[in-house]
């Protein structure tokens, strides 16, 4: 099943996720990725990868309190799961290990 | 304010994330609209973020967010629909008078909308046989005369247009040209059938699906003085003998049968007994200039059938484009006349745009303008909506009732959809029931409808097909969720709190229910307001009718029998006619005047130039006296002529005077007068006024006199007989009169009818619509009138109580019948402030501007309706309020 894997965009939004803490809702999410990538980040893309994060098991979320903002309509955050961590982990360890692996590493003299 | 307008998105976009989008994600989903909303607010203004905010919410539409169909809801309302019935049921039974009053009534009005379903699908049929249909469009002329008479869109077109179309126009399959009017009496030994027919080529076949039974269809029309005869036709012709190749006399020349084909389905806009070939058209039309010219374009039907697997609007704009070429270059050689040509689909021909026809016949097949069905369906249409009130007014005013089943409903689990679902499906088992009765009203109504006038009969078969029982069932359906869907709403709305706290009546007194009331009377307005217009239009409208039928025309049509001579030579019946007691004066005209026929040439006076259309018919000397037509200067006609040559006699009308300014304060200086007169038959004739005879309507009574003169009659004209009757026993003479015209024609049957009965029928148009109307208000105010009843009583029923109590007090019966009865005539009276004005600006500013010769609407006819409804709700309030009233106030109070 495809459902383990991670995708580098849902990697991403994870990471997002883990940086944000307790902050982690949907608008945060797209700003902090903005900021981060220099990309806009459509609140579309993002809510459907935050969606399914939480079908694959990623992301655990919550209703928040509400608030006067948002014409009074509460916001769902997001924190990363168990198995989210272990992902995400395993994903950085894969590529560590090939970065490792890389011989005379000198990216430099290509560019 | 401004700030809160600022921070607002779209509501309808926001309703429709909420239709879509799932209850789960919903909340923070429009969360974060919101809060892009008001970034790009602040960053970019108010448009473009409402802009981004409906994108947006388009944008989300995705397979994730959309809301599953809730099968389980769908899975509920079936299983509970036994649950529905039954509660239905139920009720229906608790309330026998209410629900026959709501069973009846939508099933009278239903009755109407079945019958015109039935209406429109049959004229909806015309023409579906042909196989080709949608590929064959008839030419249209749409001509342009000097001095305007006679111009407009016309159905027919010149031969020339075929012959041109054939030569010149390419991306055309076939084009077949039709001469219409075929009518002679066919002989085969001692055989005489009058046969009914058209001039047609070969290709007729190729366009329209006629199947031939015998012979060829490529060659049958080929020759000249060939014919293609139908079943009917032949049957009627030869008897059971096989028809095919034996000879039919018309007139004088024998005619071949070369093919014997399937009779012309009833839904055709052509119709004939039998087709003879174009070529035969041709022979006998070598001799006239006139045959084949572009401005004799009014016998003549063109059809062309477009190649197949075109794009029909593609090759639909090509032709058109060459038809305005040839046109423009026809045009030129036109001095006084300007023709368009046009292409007018199949489908569109019976019903379309009204097109005129210069056929003699004046039968250019059935035809209906879609306005009028359009008026039609708006009719029943309000009748239905009628009923519809009924339906709700009292579902809702008896529903107080039900608050408590609704309520328990509630408190177990039923959801506002579930509840919405039971009151529409109880109103379409109510509905469905009307269908069936209404079913056996139409089959009742049917060959009212038909008869009702003979273009119907012709027209209309109403025969039951699939797609009409469908059609009944659909609308039956829809009925149904019309009336329903007002309770339905208002009983999904009510909380069962609410509903379970207050069960007894008095608790309705919130300003909820308050508004029920306001809308209940709305309705009952409204019901009762258009049941008033439909009345009072029937009452002024027959009137108008009658006062037109008896129209002092200026001239006497009492007794006066016309009887049409059929091209037999008038003098023999005249002789026999003569020795008739009963006949005490004859006369001869060409036309009969004053029933919508003309019949005209161009006079022109001193001033060469100055030529007009004046309208004429030839009478004998007699045909004034009998009349009684009032000359007020000179005299009769004198000599009588024999040759349309010979005529030189004329009288004439005071606006003929005033038209070509002679001396009209004067008319005795006219006698004398000479004028040149050109018809059809007669070129630059010179004639004197010899007579001058005050006005008199020379057409139908909604045109204005126009300059009108008599001439001589001449032998070998078409001949009316008018013969003035005195008979105490009417039967007996027209009989003798009959056999005597048997004498003298055994073949065609004899036409005659009274003046009277002429000028009827040619207003027949208005009779039918009176007796629709008429119809429709006898309807209308039936299931108002139930409405009402149904309300009275539940009014009353409701107050028996407080009725009681107010006759201990010591109210009178009197009183207690003006309190329960004011509310209602409350609402009539609002009803009839609105009706009698609306009726009576419609007929004085846009029916009867179309009469200049009107009567106007008097005081007596608006309100003979008014007094008839009135008097008919008095009785429904007074019988119930009365029973109320003198109810004894003890067995009432008794009961707790």
């Amino acid at each position: 099943m495809k459902g383990a894997n991670l995708g580098e965009f849902e990697e991403l939004v994870l990471l997002t996720i883990a940086s944000l803490a307790s902050d982690a809702y949907s608008v945060a999410i797209c700003d902090e990725l903005e900021k981060h990538t220099g990309r806009a980040a459509k609140l579309g893309v993002v809510h459907s990868v935050l969606n399914r994060l939480e079908e694959k098991g990623l992301a655990k979320s919550r209703l928040g309190e509400a608030t006067s903002a948002r014409g009074g309509k509460r916001k769902r955050f997001y924190e990363v799961s168990h198995t989210g961590k272990v992902a995400l982990t395993r994903s950085k360890e894969v590529r560590d290990n090939i970065w490792r692996n890389i011989p005379g590493f000198n990216l430099e003299g290509s560019i | 304010m401004k700030q809160k307008d600022k921070a607002s998105p779209p509501g309808w976009a926001t309703r429709f994330l909420h239709w879509y989008c799932r209850p789960r994600l919903l909340e923070d989903l429009e969360g974060d609209l919101n809060e892009y909303f008001d970034r790009n607010v602040a960053r970019k203004g108010v448009k473009q973020a409402r802009l981004i905010y409906v994108l947006d919410v388009i944008k989300f539409i995705r397979p994730y967010t959309i809301r599953k169909i809730e099968f389980i809801n769908f899975f509920i309302n079936w299983i509970m629909i036994r649950s529905y019935v039954k509660t239905s049921g139920r009720s229906l039974m608790r309330n026998k008078l209410f629900s026959s009053i709501n069973i009846v009534g939508l099933a009278i009005s239903m009755s109407v909308g079945l019958l015109l379903i039935a209406f429109v699908l049959d004229l909806r049929s015309y023409d579906r046989f042909n196989k080709n249909g949608d590929r064959i469009f008839r030419i249209t002329n749409i001509a342009t005369f000097k001095g305007e008479r006679g111009s407009g869109k016309y159905a027919s077109t010149s031969i020339k247009t075929g012959k041109l179309i054939r030569e010149k126009v390419t991306g055309v399959e076939e084009v077949a040209i039709i001469r219409n009017d075929f009518l002679q009496d066919a002989k085969v030994g001692d055989n005489v059938v009058p046969i009914k027919g058209l001039w047609a080529e070969p290709s007729i076949f190729r366009i329209f699906t006629f199947p031939m039974l015998e012979g060829n269809p490529e060659t049958a029309l080929k020759a000249p003085y060939s014919v293609v005869l139908t079943e009917t036709a032949a049957k009627k012709l030869f008897g059971d003998e096989p028809a095919l190749g034996k000879a039919v006399r018309f007139d004088t020349l024998d005619y071949q049968v070369t093919g014997i084909m399937k009779d012309v389905p009833f839904f055709s806009h052509i119709k004939f007994e039998a087709v003879v070939s174009f070529a035969t058209a041709e022979q006998s039309g070598k001799s006239d200039r006139q045959f084949e010219a572009w401005t004799n374009m009014f016998a003549n039907s063109v059809y062309i059938l477009l190649p197949e697997n075109a794009d029909i609007d593609a090759s639909k704009a090509s032709v058109q484009s060459q038809l305005d070429a040839i046109a423009r270059e026809e045009n030129l050689a036109q001095d006084d006349a300007r023709i368009q040509l046009a292409l007018l689909p199949l489908y569109n021909i019976v019903v379309g745009e009204s097109l005129q026809s210069g056929s003699m016949s004046g039968d250019t097949g059935p035809h209906m303008p879609p306005v009028v069905l359009w008026i039609l369906g708006g009719l029943a249409f309000v009748v239905i909506l009628s009923a519809c009130f009924n339906y709700t007014n009292l579902s809702i005013a008896r529903g107080l009732r039900r608050f408590k089943e609704v309520g328990l409903r509630k408190a177990i689990g039923a959801g506002r959809s579930q509840v919405r679902v039971q009151f529409l499906a109880e109103a379409v088992m109510i509905s469905l029931a009307a269908l069936f009765l209404s079913f056996f009203i139409f089959l009742v109504m049917r060959p009212q409808l038909i008869n009702l006038a003979p273009e119907m009969q012709r027209t209309v078969k109403l025969e039951l097909t699939v797609s009409m029982v469908l059609a009944f069932i659909v609308f039956s359906i829809v009925v149904g969720v019309i009336a329903g869907i007002m309770p339905a709403i208002f009983f999904a709305k009510t909380s069962a709190i609410n509903a379970l706290k207050n069960v007894s009546g008095p608790a309705y007194s919130s300003a909820k229910v308050f508004k029920q009331v306001t809308f209940r009377r709305a309705l009952a307005v409204i019901q009762y307001t258009v049941t008033l217009i439909f009345i009072t239009t029937t009452a002024v409208g027959y009137v108008q009718y009658k006062n037109i039928l008896a129209f002092d025309l200026g001239f006497s049509t009492e007794n006066i029998l016309n009887i049409d001579m059929q091209d037999n030579k008038p003098d023999a019946l005249l002789k026999e006619l003569s020795e008739m007691p009963e006949v005490t004066a004859l006369s001869k005209s060409l036309i009969i005047t004053a029933v919508g026929n003309a019949w005209g040439g161009f006079i022109k006076y001193k001033d060469s130039r100055d030529s007009a259309l004046v309208m004429t018919n030839n009478v004998d000397e007699n045909y004034l006296p009998l009349h009684g037509y009032k000359l007020i200067a000179g005299g009769n006609f004198v000599n009588r002529p024999t040759t349309a040559g010979a005529a030189r006699e004329l009288i004439v009308n005071q606006q003929f005077l005033k038209r070509f300014n002679i001396s009209a304060s004067d008319p005795e200086k006219a006698i004398g007068e000479e004028i040149t007169f050109s018809n059809f038959k007669v070129s630059g004739q010179k004639m004197k006024i010899v007579g001058v005879m005050q006005d008199f309507h020379y057409g139908k009574v909604d045109n204005l006199i126009g300059p009108v003169a008599f001439m001589p009659w001449i032998p070998g004209d078409r001949t009316v007989i008018n013969a003035k009757i005195q008979s105490t026993d009417m039967q007996a003479t027209m009989d003798k009169i009959e056999s005597t015209w048997k004498k003298i024609d055994r073949v065609h049957p004899l036409e005659a009818e009274f003046y009277d009965e002429s000028i009827a029928n040619a207003y027949s148009e208005f009779s039918t619509m009176i007796k629709i109307i008429g119809f429709l208000s006898f309807l209308a105010i039936s299931i108002a009138s139930m409405g009402l009843f149904g309300m009275v009583v539940f009014t009353t029923e409701t107050r028996l109580k407080e009725i009681g109590i107010r006759k201990v007090m010591g109210a009178t019966s009197a009183s207690l019948i003006y309190l329960l009865s004011r509310s209602f005539l409350l609402l009539l009276s609002i009803s009839a402030l609105i009706a009698l004005p609306v009726t009576y600006i419609l007929f004085e500013n846009y029916v009867l501007a179309n009469f200049p010769y009107h009567t106007p609407v008097q005081i007596a006819e608006l309100f003979i309706g008014l007094l008839a409804v009135l008097l008919i709700a008095f009785m429904m309030i007074g019988s119930q309020t009365l029973k109320a009233a003198r109810s004894n106030p003890v067995e009432v109070l008794k009961s707790e």
